[in-house]
C-alpha cells in the first residue's frame, strides 16, 4: 500500500500534461475561428474552447470520460454506438482465440518435452517466429477467409489464437522443463511411468510459468483481435471503432475506444492473475 | 495428385531422419542447425506439394514457389517497402523511444518515490494494446513516416523502460559498497558498475522492442500512408487478391525482423560478454 500515493502522484501528473498538452494542441483551431471572426481571444476564453470543441485534436480528459460514459451507460447495449456491445464482440473473439491458442500452445509444449526429434525441428522455429511481425498478416488472413466463406468471429479468433499461441507454447516448455534432476531422478527410483512423471510432477511444476505466459498471451490475444478488426468490412468490435472515428475525424470516439479496449486489457489480465493466485494458493505454492 | 504424393513422401522420410538424428546425435553441432533446417524445407515441401496437388487457388494460398518468382520480379518495390516502413518509420522510432527510455529511466532512478509510482503504470501500460494509438497520431503526425515512428516510440518506451529501471536495480549491496569504499561520485558509480551491470537486462527489453517496433510501423500504415511502404502494399495488394506480393512482403518483414533481433542479440554478445549466459558452455 506504500505505492498508492506515488502512483497517484503519477496519474495526477498525466492528467495535468494532458489538459495542458489539450490546451495547446487544440489552441491552433481556436485562435484561427476567432482570426476568421476578427475576435481577440483571452486566456480563459482560450481554455474554456480548447476543453469543448467538437472534434479537437486532443481531447481533455473529461471529454474521454464522457465519451466513454455515454458508449457504455448512454446507450441500450445491443445499440451499435455502445461500446459494451462492441467491446462484448471484440471480448468473445479475444476468448475464442486465447482458448484455441492455450490449447494449441500446450499440446505441442508437452510434444516437444516428450519427444526430441520434435523439439530439435520446432523449437527454433517457434522461437525465431517471435522476432516476425505475425501481425501484418491480419488482413490476409480475414480478406482469404471471407473468400472461403468464413465471416464473423472465427477469422478474428484465428489471429488472436495465433498470436497469443507463440508466448504460451515458449512459456510452458519451459515450465514443464522446470522440474531438476534430482526430482525427475527421485520418480525415477519410485520406477514412475511417463504419464506419471507428467501429471505427479512436471504439468504441476509447470504452473507458475503457464499463468505467466498466459497473461501475456490473453494481452497479445486482445491486441491480435483489435488489430484484425482494422480491415475494410468490419463493422463491429473496438478495432472498427478506431477505423470509423479515425475515417470520420472523430476522436473522442477515437479516445473511447482506445480507453475501453485498454479497461478490457486489465480486466482480462487481472481475472488471470486473480486465477493465478488461488490456483497457486490451492496447490501450495503461492508466494 | 503425384505433387502431393511426392510431398507426402519427403515428408516421412525427412521425419524418420530427423527423428534418427535426433536419437543416435542429439549434441552434435551439426544436427542442431540441420534438424530445424530440415524441418523448415519439409514445411516448404508439403506446402507446395499441397497447393499443386489440391490445385489450390492462389488466391487462397499461393505455392512457395509463385512467392519466390513474384518475390524476384518486384525486388525494387519491396526494397523501396522496407526503406520506407523500416529504415525510416521503424528504426527512427525505435532509436528515439529506446534513447528515451533509457533517458527516463536513468532520471526516476535518483527518486524512489517516482520509481514506486512509474513502474506500476509502466508495467500497467506495457500489457494494454498501444496499437491502438496509431489512428490518432497519425491524425497528429501526418501520412508519411513520421507518424510511424511516432507510433513506434509509443510502443517501445515502455517494456525499455520497465527493463532498464530493473537494471539499474540489479547491483547488490556489495558491490555498491564497494564502490562507496573507493569513494566514487554518483555519476562514477553510475558509469562503471550500474550501467554496466544494467546491459543484461536493457537488451532483454531491447529484443522485445524490436519486433514491437516492425509491428507497429506496419499497423500504423493501415490507418493511412504515402503510396508507398509495407503495411500500404499489404493492405492495397490484399484488396487486389494479389496474394505473392502479400506473401512477398510478409516475408521481407520476417527476414527484418529476425535480422533486426540479430542484430541487437550481436550486439549485446559484444557489450556483455561477461554475463553467465553470454560465455561459452
Amino acid at each position: 500500500m506504500k505505492s498508492v500515493l506515488p502512483i497517484l502522484t503519477v496519474l495526477a501528473a498525466i492528467v495535468v500534461i494532458w489538459y495542458g498538452a489539450a490546451v495547446g494542441l487544440n489552441s491552433k483551431w481556436t485562435y484561427d475561428q476567432a482570426a476568421r471572426a476578427g475576435q481577440d481571444v483571452s486566456f480563459s476564453q482560450l481554455v474554456t474552447d480548447t476543453m469543448t470543441q467538437e472534434r479537437p485534436v486532443l481531447p481533455a480528459p473529461h471529454q474521454v470520460a464522457k465519451g466513454l460514459w455515454e458508449g457504455v451507460a448512454g446507450q441500450k447495449i445491443t445499440s451499435k454506438r455502445s461500446l459494451v456491445y462492441h467491446g462484448g464482440v471484440t471480448f468473445s473473439a479475444t476468448m475464442a482465440g486465447f482458448v484455441l491458442g492455450a490449447v494449441a500452445g500446450i499440446l505441442l509444449a508437452v510434444g516437444i518435452v516428450h519427444n526430441r526429434a520434435m523439439d530439435m525441428s520446432v523449437m527454433p522455429w517457434a522461437i525465431a517466429s517471435q522476432t516476425i511481425p505475425i501481425l501484418a498478416i491480419a488482413p490476409m488472413v480475414i480478406v482469404v477467409l471471407a473468400s472461403l466463406g468464413i465471416k464473423g468471429l472465427l477469422p478474428k479468433a484465428i489471429i488472436a489464437a495465433y498470436l497469443s499461441f507463440f508466448p504460451i507454447l515458449v512459456g510452458m516448455v519451459k515450465g514443464l522443463r522446470a522440474p531438476d534432476g534430482m526430482q525427475l531422478d527421485l520418480l525415477r527410483t519410485y520406477n514412475a511411468s511417463g504419464s506419471e512423471t507428467f501429471w505427479k510432477l512436471r504439468l504441476p511444476s509447470s504452473m507458475p510459468y503457464f499463468f505467466a505466459s498466459l497473461k501475456v498471451g490473453i494481452a497479445a490475444a486482445l491486441v491480435g483481435t483489435i488489430v484484425a478488426e482494422l480491415p475494410a468490412g468490419a463493422t463491429q468490435g473496438l478495432g472498427a471503432r478506431l477505423l470509423s472515428g479515425s475515417y470520420y475525424g472523430q476522436t473522442i470516439q477515437i479516445w473511447a475506444a482506445l480507453f475501453a479496449a485498454a479497461a478490457l486489457a486489465a480486466v482480462l489480465v487481472i481475472v488471470v492473475g486473480a486465477i493465478e493466485k488461488v490456483v497457486l494458493r490451492k496447490m501450495g505454492m503461492a508466494r | 495428385m503425384s505433387a502431393l504424393i511426392i510431398a507426402i513422401v519427403f515428408w516421412v522420410a525427412a521425419t524418420a531422419l530427423n527423428g534418427w538424428i535426433a536419437r543416435t546425435r542429439p549434441n552434435a553441432r551439426w544436427a542442431k542447425l540441420f534438424v530445424p533446417a530440415l524441418f523448415g524445407a519439409t514445411l516448404l515441401i508439403l506446402w507446395e506439394g499441397l497447393v499443386r496437388g489440391l490445385n489450390v487457388s492462389p488466391v487462397i494460398l499461393p505455392a512457395p514457389s509463385a512467392i519466390a518468382a513474384r518475390f524476384a520480379e518486384s525486388t525494387d518495390v519491396l526494397w523501396g517497402d522496407f526503406a520506407q516502413t523500416i529504415l525510416k518509420g521503424a528504426l527512427a522510432g525505435y532509436v528515439i523511444g529506446c534513447g528515451a527510455a533509457v533517458l527516463v529511466a536513468i532520471a526516476i532512478d535518483r527518486s524512489p518515490f517516482l520509481k514506486r509510482g512509474l513502474l506500476p503504470v509502466g508495467n500497467f501500460v506495457a500489457a494494454l494494446p498501444i496499437v491502438g494509438i496509431a489512428p490518432i497520431l497519425v491524425m497528429w503526425f501526418g501520412f508519411d513516416w513520421q507518424s510511424k515512428a511516432a507510433v513506434v516510440v509509443m510502443m517501445v518506451f515502455f517494456p525499455v523502460l520497465v527493463n532498464m529501471v530493473a537494471g539499474l536495480a540489479a547491483t547488490d549491496r556489495l558491490q555498491r559498497d564497494l564502490m562507496a569504499t573507493y569513494s566514487a561520485s554518483y555519476s562514477q558509480t553510475l558509469a562503471k558498475l550500474r550501467l554496466p551491470a544494467a546491459m543484461p537486462f536493457l537488451f532483454n527489453g531491447l529484443k522485445i522492442a524490436t519486433t514491437l517496433a516492425l509491428i507497429g510501423a506496419i499497423v500504423a500504415e493501415f490507418f493511412g500512408s504515402p503510396t508507398r511502404g509495407m503495411g500500404f502494399r499489404i493492405s492495397t495488394a490484399v484488396g487486389q487478391l494479389d496474394m505473392p506480393l502479400v506473401w512477398s512482403e510478409i516475408a521481407v518483414a520476417a527476414l527484418a525482423g529476425s535480422g533486426f533481433f540479430g542484430l541487437m542479440a550481436l550486439i549485446e554478445k559484444a557489450v556483455t560478454f561477461w554475463h553467465p549466459s553470454q560465455r561459452r558452455r
